[in-house]
């Protein structure tokens, strides 16, 4: 049995330290906060310029002036604050975030990203994704192990080099899949390594699925 | 020297011009000048190059510039809620250069403070750093961008003295305080307008320096782009998660 979404965003949730502050991506990323353990302290960043980012607000309570960076109405924090947006990168690209989750299209053994833009199809741009996975200290990618073709075919996402075009290169820390994790040694030599598999899932079949080429040192 | 104007039109008088560069503040819908906006569109002028983090939605914010053609020229992070955008740009109509977020918050940040460029890892190997120079420090790799200035900027404050003074609210604080320091002339729309001395000079965002002139804009609904909320009867938190965009 391959790892839900919720599962996915569960065993990210392991990523998080008492004290972080976070950078949560749109789709599954998202779905982290629900998993922050009680007792510690996380402070989840909005790069349009909050620090201290709370739930959704009960209706008819919503705030235009109160977004995250996916446009959404949100809640503030005893804890928030405010701040532009060359604030906010200052802190993503000055190193001060702890960990960036978000998702992916690709990724390379070498821990290159890409998960911006598909040639041929209308591009919407690259936000502060670029920004993120440059300056946050430790960047985990959340995503399914495949994508799943129209034809119905699967195509591998974890490659010994993106095809697509880059979002950053050696950027990548940890990818969590529906299958399994791997840690990459995005600076030095070591490459990429299983260290997972998801309940049910085997060696053999996360092989099949992946492209690039890793180490198997499971814990 | 009065920065104060009865309305959008008369803020704008004789700084329009075809073919100029407009810096507009906000993020998504979240604090835009949307009443300047209105203006530029009702003054018909033309060929403009605007720098923004998105492009409104269509018929709102710069959606309405994109709707007459007024707009040449993108400079954005993301543009993907507009329809019109799409259409324009796959038409080869409009021309857009994307820009990292923070990238396009710093190269503004430089604009307004006299600095002419700057080294960033972000982009680095991507196709933003192509034709860019680029240069080791301590073993890392960045890319050098530029500063942007434009000739005008326009942006949206919570209140605002008449002196020109601003102080925004909340995330519609955004790329308003960076373009405000970065044009030739920026005007300012304010919610609440105030004589000088009712703001609290410890906690002015923006200095009147940088707002050469400034409108009062009545408070009116502002428009929500994704309206997401929890019951009330939830005991358990709902997920309120950033965006990688």
């Amino acid at each position: 049995m391959a790892w839900t979404r919720d599962q996915m965003a569960e065993r990210a949730a392991k990523e998080l330290q008492d004290g972080f502050y976070v950078n949560l991506g749109i789709g599954i990323p998202t779905l982290v906060s629900n998993y922050i353990p009680d007792g510690m302290t996380v402070q989840l960043q909005s790069e349009n310029g909050m620090l201290g980012m709370g739930p959704f607000p009960y209706e008819g309570e919503e705030d235009p002036d109160l977004i995250n960076a996916g446009k959404q109405t949100i809640t503030a924090l005893p804890t928030t604050s405010y701040f532009s947006s060359s604030d906010s990168f200052g802190m993503i690209r000055g190193g001060h975030i702890n960990l960036s989750i978000l998702g992916a299209m690709q990724v390379a053994q070498n821990g290159d990203l890409a998960n911006w833009m598909i040639p041929g199809k209308m591009v919407k741009g690259m936000g502060g994704a670029m920004d993120l996975v440059a300056g946050v200290k430790k960047v985990v990618v959340v995503m399914e192990h495949v994508a799943k073709n129209k034809d119905g075919s699967e195509s591998a996402k974890l490659l010994k080099s993106c095809d697509l075009p880059l979002t950053g290169t050696q950027v990548v820390d940890m990818v969590i899949t529906d299958l399994g994790v791997f840690t990459i040694d995005k600076h030095g030599e070591g490459g990429m390594t299983l260290v997972e598999l998801a309940d049910g899932v085997t060696e053999g079949e996360i092989k099949a699925k992946t492209e690039g080429a890793f180490a198997v040192a499971l814990r | 020297m009065k920065k104060v104007h009865p309305d959008p039109k008369a803020a704008l008088d004789g700084l329009l011009h075809d073919g100029m560069t407009i810096m507009a503040g906000g993020f998504g819908l979240c604090g835009i000048p949307d009443e300047l906006i209105a203006a530029i569109q009702a003054s018909g002028v033309k060929d403009l190059t605007v720098i923004s983090n998105n492009a409104g939605v269509d018929g709102v914010g710069l959606g309405k510039l994109l709707e007459t053609r007024q707009i040449r020229k993108m400079i954005s992070s993301y543009v993907g809620e507009n329809k019109e955008f799409a259409r324009q740009y796959l038409g080869g109509e409009l021309e857009i250069e994307f820009n990292p977020q923070g990238t396009l918050a710093e190269r503004i940040r430089a604009g307004g403070a006299g600095i002419p460029a700057f080294y960033t890892k972000t982009g680095y190997g991507t196709q933003v750093a192509e034709g860019k120079e680029t240069k080791e420090f301590d073993g890392h790799h960045y890319v050098m961008e530029r500063g942007l200035f434009a000739d005008l900027a326009i942006v949206h404050a919570y209140q605002g003295d008449t002196e020109g003074n601003l102080i925004y609210r909340k995330t519609a604080r955004n790329f308003n305080p960076m373009m405000a320091t970065a044009a030739k002339v920026t005007v300012a729309q304010v919610e609440h307008l105030v004589q000088p001395g009712e703001l609290d000079a410890d906690f002015i965002h923006t200095p009147g320096i940088f707002i050469k002139r400034i409108i009062h804009v009545p408070v009116r609904e502002k428009q929500i782009e994704q309206r997401t909320t929890r019951k009330r009867k939830d005991a358990a938190p709902a997920a309120a998660g950033g965006g990688a965009v």
